[in-house]
């Protein structure tokens, strides 16, 4: 399948470009609508971003090898990343890292074989007065905080609601 | 303790983050009010109040503003820092999410105040709810005139955008974060120029953190004295402190500059958690120096943390147990350095990693005695030898664990075993205290 914006996300990219006084300024914003729209970042998502934004196609490269919110493959249908820097290490980001790898069934670094989850550690994401905490990236584009997961019964419900979610999202693996 | 709030108003109020409810208490009446005056009285209002960059440095907002030209052929440039992510810090977070009015009001009198053009809020990719919640914001205000072409019929334009990161720490110096915005790797630039020189698109900007802003209309409408009365010398203001670590309430507190670490504790956050013993505290993100209890009584100003031995950073206190290891800490510090670290400055790049390296070995227990008198040599040919802050904060800290926990880091080397309990049992939520 060719990689193309839908009409929507057409729409949308000829917005954000319009906030800047030139086309590669909309470089971030336009990467993480391709992501939303095609999954991942792949060389031919970069290449048709090159296009769109009439750059040359090294400096989509550049932006997108540098920041970590880019997917340059493939992750699970929810990206779980725990938070794991000082304060949230205080206040057990460690041990929910362990207790998830075995609620999720997925270790640490990789990828549930249905897709379903991928599961990291991530530096400090601004939480510190609510740890232990993750953020759920998910394939919709969606990113939520899961925040004060001090207890077992708070990881469990939270795991459930992730599990419920799962259905009505995309395998970013299929969608381009 | 119990003062009235400001900067954290609205952040009880229910639906505080709409327009309606907004103005209903009293929103937007500093930017009708600013509007009566002129650009200079503004800045000379801002220099009064004492007001200092909220984002780590502390450089006096009004001086700041100053070296912004008058004139200038291209358009000049507002770019908010909300790339918040210094281990241990969260404020400005709230202050997006539960208050982004008090912030864009604050942005419309700043561009009105320097003659500035656009504006974008520079806010981390992470932070989707913040995002979402400014960009609702935004276009309230763009739906009542406040922004846009001939703002209020003064013949004013300013264009707001809110801009999402991608994930990179190094985007919170405000270089980096410029060149993120540009679309590029967000790699700091040389200074001089600075960007009140040539900032965002070769043009005039001025970089403020989201609570620098958020703290403008509150001058604007109480004045600068006000401002500065509820502070310390040199540093004016109510502000917001952070709290976390293993005490009974951590969050996100509003009180006058000058407050003492000891009131943020035991006052605010409750103190340590029941059964837990304070051992150490970083007084502003994890680039500080390390501090002990025996300076619990330092007030939280520029000045007065740096007489005290350390900076006072973002102002989001992290507090240890003494079933803290230090060299675990100092280790886990240079990781987040060494991860974040943008790859541009050799000393930067390459010491981050052998300092975790050597940390690693000797949390490990596999350290060898001048592996201390190493890791010091290294943060001495790291610090003020990369293009950006980022190299002293790894140095800066590391050095300073060594230097306040030296006998723990000997410790390790001659037991050849850290004795301090694992990580992965430290779930001790609130929950469980209350």
């Amino acid at each position: 399948m060719a990689v193309e914006f839908s009409e929507k996300a057409d729409a949308e990219f000829k917005e954000l470009v319009s906030r800047y006084p030139n086309t590669l300024a909309a470089m971030l914003p336009a990467l993480h609508l391709a992501q939303r729209e095609f999954g991942w970042i792949s060389v031919e998502v970069m290449d048709y971003i090159a296009e769109r934004l009439e750059v040359h196609p090294t400096k989509v490269l550049n932006a997108a090898t540098f920041y970590t919110m880019y997917n340059k493959s493939p992750v699970g249908k929810c990206h779980v990343q725990v938070c794991t820097t000082l304060t949230c290490a205080l206040r057990g980001g460690y041990e929910l890292l362990e207790d998830l790898e075995e609620k999720l069934g997925v270790k640490l670094g990789e990828t549930r074989e249905d897709g379903a989850y991928t599961l990291s550690e991530a530096e400090c994401l601004a939480s510190c007065g609510t740890a232990p905490m993750f953020q759920a990236s998910f394939s919709d584009g969606e990113i939520e905080y899961f925040e004060n997961l001090d207890s077992d019964e708070r990881v469990n419900a939270v795991v459930e609601k992730l599990n419920a979610r799962l259905a009505s999202l995309p395998d970013p693996r299929k969608m381009h | 303790m119990m003062q009235e709030k400001y900067l954290s108003r609205y952040f009880d109020i229910p639906n505080g983050h709409t327009l309606d409810v907004y103005e209903a208490n009293g929103g937007y009446q500093a930017m009708r009010k600013a509007f009566e005056m002129d650009g200079d009285t503004i800045i000379e209002e801002v220099k009064t109040s004492n007001l200092r960059g909220r984002g780590g440095a502390g450089f006096p907002c009004g001086i700041k503003w100053s070296f912004l030209p008058k004139e200038s052929d291209l358009p000049k440039y507002l770019v908010v820092n909300a790339d918040e992510g210094e281990p241990g810090t969260f404020k400005d977070r709230y202050l997006m999410e539960l208050d982004p009015h008090t912030h864009i009001e604050g942005c419309i009198i700043a561009a009105w105040a320097l003659g500035i053009r656009y504006g974008y809020i520079f806010v981390r990719g992470e932070l989707q709810s913040a995002i979402r919640r400014l960009e609702g914001a935004v276009k309230e205000a763009y739906a009542k005139g406040y922004l846009g072409k001939n703002i209020m019929g003064k013949g004013f334009d300013f264009d707001l955008y809110v801009h999402p990161g991608a994930g990179a720490y190094i985007c919170g110096e405000e270089t980096g974060l410029i060149e993120a915005l540009e679309g590029k790797s967000g790699q700091p630039r040389m200074k001089p120029p600075f960007p009140a020189v040539v900032g965002a698109f070769q043009a005039p900007t001025i970089v403020n953190n989201v609570e620098t802003i958020s703290s403008i209309p509150w001058i604007i409408q109480k004045g600068g004295e006000w401002f500065a009365s509820m502070g310390i010398e040199k540093n004016g203001g109510p502000k917001l402190y952070g709290v976390s670590g293993p005490v009974v309430r951590p969050g996100v507190y509003e009180a006058p500059s000058g407050v003492t670490v000891r009131e943020l504790l035991e006052d605010y956050a409750g103190g340590m958690l029941p059964g837990h013993e304070l051992k150490a505290f970083i007084p502003g993100g994890s680039s500080c120096a390390v501090m002990t209890p025996d300076k619990l009584d330092s007030q939280m100003g520029f000045e007065t943390m740096r007489e005290a031995g350390s900076s006072m950073g973002t102002a989001c206190i992290t507090f240890m147990d003494t079933d803290t290891c230090m060299v675990r800490v100092a280790a886990r510090l240079a990781h987040f350095y060494h991860h974040e670290s943008c790859g541009q400055c050799t000393p930067c790049r390459e010491g981050s990693g052998w300092a975790a390296k050597v940390l690693d070995e000797i949390e490990a227990g596999r350290g060898r005695k001048e592996d201390i008198e190493l890791l010091l040599d290294m943060c001495g040919n790291i610090e003020g030898n990369t293009i950006c802050a980022l190299g002293d904060s790894i140095a800066i800290p590391v050095r300073s664990y060594i230097k306040v926990f030296r006998e723990e880091f000997e410790r390790h080397i001659e037991d050849g075993c850290c004795s301090f309990p694992s990580w992965s049992k430290r779930r001790k939520g609130s929950s469980e205290a209350a």
